[in-house]
């Protein structure tokens, strides 16, 4: 029986389908590269510009008078053109889409390799390069071969400390690094078990560090209520009895422990017991893995009238992160306990501005990657869930979070 | 889309961070990607490119979908890359730029070897062994042969 990728795009495992796209999105890295490339193209214009988004979270605001020029001139082009666009602040593009944006059923593109983290709202999301992006604004457009599916099945309960970060983590580091490449993962959820959708969302978001083209969950309740908020909505996803899947996986919450990424390969994961007490220059919370409110508060909750004991970095996913953050004291309680909150996007993660760190040094992040030199020449970073995080920001040397909480 | 140049190998899970680091992406200026390309893995590698055939370990092209990665590599003049396996994303990319991708089983070879490939037969070989690659869709081949998906679309649009 079919799986949920072949649902969505209409067509058999291993088969090439040309599909309409339903949202087309890229950031001021890709999206300059893909304006470029456009003008190369010579079209006549955007063909669906309504379904095209512009979102400025890698660089923003700009850090050099370059970065502000290539901002400015696809700024103009973005929305001369008609397309949306999110100037700086709006958010992180993975997250800004998430909320209310994406529905399920939908083909979104996104020029960014975390694309894949939509498919927590049952779309069929993935990433591309500019070259493709330019391509889909020419034609509307795009080809996908149907991918193969994986099933991640999960049930159980996560214990005190433990976050569905730890379970991403985990799950890459089974697969390995390309254990699922060209393919799909489907998250598929135990009935006694109920994952919220920052959780779904932090899920998918991991499923291209193990290759995948995108991470699925069938829309459910949790995504009608989720998107109501929005304003949305949306019918469920119902799978088939048996569909076909190349690999079948089980995963119970309750054996779950905290975990890191060691450097510099996010497939080889140790437990944070194994590794307490490892000294830190740095501690990141945020990104498009753990950058949502809900990330933030737990790791407030652990910071609560405590200090950190080295330079910790806080950046709110999205403007509507970053305002819940404000407007429920989140905010106020890490800034009281010492951490620097900078504005929403991408930040250090991707080695470009806004905390990057120094040779020699050693931080943790919250980020999806942790290759070398990536977030800092010569540095060399852990990947932990937000508690993870915290705790260790307190301690100034890697931590269990279940001793803090 | 033949050809055939000296061998540069390069390891297993070759991140696009290595091809090209973060820190030199904001830039219109193509040759700058050229010049810096796996400068974080080997610096020697760069000046080694052009006319090469590329010849990675499994997964190669993991991580960022930064286009900025092969495109270094088309403008550092590498003819076609081969790994085992390739990230989907860089896979993707190499062919929208022009740049032919040869998907076998590991491919025996040491640096300066001569490859010889044709991405139509999906064939390739050196003096000690030949290998069948994975064939490509006719719209990857209808790209590929337009000389990437800019010539390709610039065609379409004028029919």
């Amino acid at each position: 029986m079919e799986t949920l990728s072949e649902k969505i795009l209409g067509a058999q495992a291993g088969s090439f389908s040309d599909k309409q796209i339903d949202k087309a999105f890229c950031h001021d890295g890709t999206g300059i590269q893909a304006k470029i490339i456009y003008d190369e193209m010579g079209a006549p214009g955007i063909v669906n510009p309504e379904a095209c988004y512009v979102i400025y979270d890698h660089i923003a605001p700009a850090n050099t008078s370059q970065t502000a020029d290539l901002h400015r001139e696809l700024r103009d082009f973005a929305t001369k053109s008609g397309m949306h666009f999110s100037d700086i602040g709006g958010g992180i593009c993975h997250q800004y889409m998430a909320e209310g944006r994406v529905l399920p059923g939908e083909v979104v593109i996104g020029a960014d390799s975390h694309s894949c983290t939509l498919g927590a709202l049952g779309a069929f999301a993935t990433g591309v390069g500019a070259s493709d992006m330019a391509g889909i604004w020419v034609s509307g457009e795009t080809w996908l071969r149907v991918p193969e599916s994986i099933a991640l099945y999960i049930s159980g309960t996560l214990g005190k400390g433990v976050e569905y970060k730890d379970l991403a983590l985990c799950y890459v580091a089974n697969l390995g690094m390309d254990g699922a490449t060209y393919k799909s993962l489907e998250f598929r959820v135990d009935s006694t078990s109920e994952i919220p959708m920052e959780g779904r969302l932090t899920l998918s978001n991991m499923a291209v560090e193990a290759g995948a083209k995108t991470g699925l969950w069938y829309a459910d309740r949790i995504t009608r209520e989720y998107l109501a908020r929005y304003g949305q909505t949306c019918q469920d996803q119902k799978p088939h009895d048996e569909p076909f899947y190349t690999q079948e996986i089980w995963w119970e919450l309750d054996d779950l422990e905290p975990c890191l990424a060691v450097p510099h390969r996010v497939d080889t994961v140790k437990s944070v017991s194994e590794l307490a007490g490892t000294p830190l220059d740095q501690v990141f919370i945020g990104t498009c893995t753990n950058g949502r409110f809900e990330d933030l508060a737990r790791a407030a909750a652990i910071l609560d009238g405590k200090s950190v004991a080295v330079r910790t970095i806080v950046v709110p996913a999205s403007q509507a992160d970053y305002l819940q953050a404000a407007t429920s004291g989140v905010l106020a309680t890490l800034v009281a306990a010492g951490c620097t909150v900078c504005s929403p996007g991408c930040g250090p993660c991707l080695g470009a501005h806004m905390g990057v760190l120094g040779d020699g040094e050693v931080g943790l992040s919250t980020a999806n990657r942790n290759f070398r030199n990536r977030m800092g020449v010569g540095a060399s970073y852990y990947l932990s869930s937000p508690s993870t995080a915290a705790a260790s920001a307190i301690a100034g040397e890697i931590a269990d979070p279940r001793e803090a909480v | 889309m033949a050809g055939s140049g000296p061998a540069v190998c390069i390891g297993e899970d070759i991140d696009t961070d290595l091809v090209i680091a973060g820190r030199y992406l904001r830039t219109k200026d193509r040759s700058v990607w050229a010049e810096h390309a796996f400068e974080d893995l080997d610096p020697t590698i760069a000046p080694r490119l052009k006319g090469c055939v590329l010849v990675a370990g499994k997964n190669m092209g993991c991580g960022s979908s930064r286009e900025q990665a092969v495109m270094a590599l088309r403008e550092a003049g590498v003819l076609a890359v081969v790994a085992p396996s390739f990230a989907r994303i860089f896979f993707r990319n190499c062919i929208n730029v022009g740049i032919p991708v040869l998907e076998c089983e590991e491919f025996p070879c040491t640096n300066g070897e001569m490859v010889t490939y044709d991405c139509r037969t999906g064939m390739m070989r050196t003096d000690r062994v030949t290998r069948e690659c994975l064939s490509l869709s006719p719209r990857m081949q209808e790209i590929l042969e337009a000389g990437g998906l800019v010539e390709y679309w610039k065609r379409r649009l004028s029919r």
